[in-house]
């Protein structure tokens, strides 16, 4: 066994990886339930790319074929209701993971330096995991399939000038159909899987490169021994591959309860209008988009045409998701973990996770004035969160940071 | 050979300019990448008229085809449907109602104001139906009075489901709504009394 070993060591860094990134990376011990969601994100990842394999293989990317081969799927290939239902469902588990991931991130202040770059590398893949759920969700050819595409895309044709000319190009034709099917399969089964998979391998590098930050928001590698470990670190492997393994098995259990006996979740997870195939003549009585994407369709929602433009919602949404980039800069406090914030910041933040909450229950709900009314005052919340952080994060009374991490 | 120094500067002009080589050549070369995204040869022929026989359109009914694979809607509007787009009243409360501003290009300038439809032919509209705003498209509403959509102030028209913007029976667009313009009047002909052809201009008279 040493022997193999050192003979793939001369070829191959096996044994310097493993240390490197296992079994001597040095984890803060005071891990709590908020750090489980980047593994979990991980094991999402993975279980979309292997049922999404197998999807392929019975999937026909045909607009007069695919709404049939879903149905072929689910009924008539064996164990093939799993496998849909497993990467259908699964988008939607995916995306509270990693909407619980980066909650994370705020409470604690993850992105503030030196993880700057490991929050942008983040946030680069929140944008390139929502294309790729639009592009999914596409694939199945019903109804809300078609005309999410037909309203996402139309998003484009806003654009003053070269709008009519660039949606007709993403399109392929002139209106959506079997040409913006085919490229969007393509997109999701091949360039963005591949993107995401890139992606999540340099969000890796950033973050073993600068190391966790941890609940205390403290730097544990200020505090080493005559060693050279952290004091307060501990191997994360065999602790948090352990730890982490408990937690899986935990989710998988809550994701097969949601799949086995709700895998649409009354609508929120696949729409029931989906149900239906492709009309071109019809749009729905209602349609919306799957409730992670929502709080951005709410802010989209509440910006009024000017100058007989729809251009300056699409900004605005655009600007929604931009912002978060600019997190890190914006962010003035001395100290990271909400724990030691001062309490302004627990009120901003607070109000920011309501109205993203409110923005996404909104974005479900029919168009009426006092929604409307609503989607602007949250939009307006959502806004002040960032511009005014530079300021209220620079007031307020801090609590003093402990050396070592607590607990 | 030995005395040969390095020259930094004529080092950094072949770098420069083989990365400014090196990016027109990557320009080219993604030029026919992203041309294949363009309407292929043979969706651009998919474009042809379509014809619509109209004498068993019954007034207040409407029929949808697809023209350029967009929903077309031709239905046949009433003498009181008519009069209400002359109302004072309802175009005070429209955008744009003579097509004359944010609407200038939404339809052919052969289609009369107001009916936005073919002189002598008043009563049967042809409009493609997607919503200006986002592509949906509306639904037909042509009830006076529809409690949902204002009670009486409302006078038959097109409600978008998608984000409630609102249209009249002739397609133009209501004030304070998210559309941003009238609903678009496709190229159209009649080729006899009961036959219309869409996708072609009208022959000028």
């Amino acid at each position: 066994m040493k022997k193999n070993q050192s003979w793939i060591d001369q070829r191959f860094p096996l044994s310097k990886v493993w240390n490197e990134h296992l079994a001597e990376y040095y984890t803060p011990r005071n891990f709590n339930f908020w750090y489980f969601f980047g593994g979990l994100a991980i094991l999402m990842l993975g279980m979309q790319l292997l049922t999404g394999i197998f999807l392929t293989m019975h999937y026909k990317p045909d607009s007069a074929q695919a709404f049939a081969s879903v149905e072929y799927i689910m009924r008539d290939v064996e164990w093939g209701w799993l496998m849909r239902y497993l990467h259908s469902t699964g988008a939607s588990a995916f995306f509270v993971v990693i909407y619980l991931h980066m909650y994370r991130a705020l409470l604690y202040g993850s992105y503030k330096g030196p993880r700057e770059l490991l929050w942008i590398l983040g946030m680069v893949l929140y944008i390139a995991l929502m294309a790729e759920a639009f592009f999914g969700y596409v694939l199945p050819w019903g109804q809300m399939s078609f005309w999410g595409a037909q309203v996402i895309i139309s998003l484009f044709g806003s654009v003053p000038v070269i709008g009519p000319d660039l949606l007709v190009w993403l399109l392929g034709d002139y209106a959506v159909g079997d040409a913006a099917l085919n490229r969007f399969f393509s997109l999701h089964v091949i360039a963005l899987p591949l993107i995401l998979v890139v992606l999540v391998f340099l969000h890796l590098v950033a973050l073993h490169h600068v190391g966790s930050n941890n609940p205390d928001g403290i730097e544990i590698k200020e505090n080493k021994d005559k060693d050279g470990i952290p004091k307060d670190g501990i191997p994360f492997h065999p602790y948090f591959t352990i730890k982490d393994s408990m937690v899986v098995v935990g989710f998988l259990w809550i994701l097969c309860a949601v799949i086995f006996y709700a895998p649409a979740l009354n609508g929120y997870f696949l729409e029931h209008a989906n149900f239906v195939e492709a009309n071109p003549l019809k749009t729905p009585e209602h349609i919306a988009p799957l409730w992670y994407l929502t709080p951005f369709y709410s802010v989209l929602r509440a910006i009024p045409p000017l100058f007989g433009s729809q251009f300056p919602g699409v900004l605005a949404m655009g600007a929604a998701l931009l912002i978060f980039f600019a997190l890190p800069w914006l962010d003035r406090s001395p100290v990271k973990s909400i724990r030691y914030r001062s309490p302004i910041y627990k009120w901003a933040l607070g109000a920011f996770v309501i109205s993203f909450i409110m923005l996404g229950w909104l974005g479900v709900q029919p168009v009426t004035p006092l929604n409307a009314l609503l989607a602007r005052i949250f939009t307006a919340l959502y806004f002040a969160f960032f511009i005014l952080m530079p300021w209220y994060t620079s007031i307020g009374k801090t609590k003093e940071v402990p050396t070592r991490v607590t607990e | 050979m030995s005395e040969q120094t390095i020259d930094l500067k004529k080092r950094r002009f072949l770098t420069n300019a083989t990365g400014v080589v090196g990016a027109v050549g990557v320009g080219f070369v993604a030029w026919p990448f992203l041309s294949t995204w363009k309407p292929s040869a043979k969706t651009k022929a998919a474009g042809a008229p379509v014809d619509v026989d109209i004498s068993k359109l019954e007034s207040g009914q409407l029929v949808r085809v697809l023209w350029r694979k967009k929903p077309v809607w031709i239905f046949k509007r009433d003498e009181n449907a008519l009069d209400a787009l002359n109302s004072k009243d309802l175009i005070s409360r429209l955008d744009d109602p003579s097509g004359t501003g944010n609407s200038k290009n939404q339809q052919p300038d052969y289609v009369t104001p107001n009916y936005r439809s073919i002189e002598n032919k008043e009563s049967v509209a042809v409009i493609v139906g997607v919503c200006t705003h986002l592509g949906c498209s509306p639904t037909y509403r042509p009830e006076p009075g529809a409690s949902d959509l204002g009670g009486d102030s409302w006078q038959g028209g097109f409600y978008c489901p998608c984000h409630g913007s609102k249209f009249d029976l002739a397609g133009r667009v209501y004030a304070g709504v998210p559309a941003p313009t009238n609903l678009v009047i496709p190229p159209y002909q009649y080729v006899t009394d009961s036959l219309i052809r869409i996708g072609i201009d009208q022959k000028n008279t």
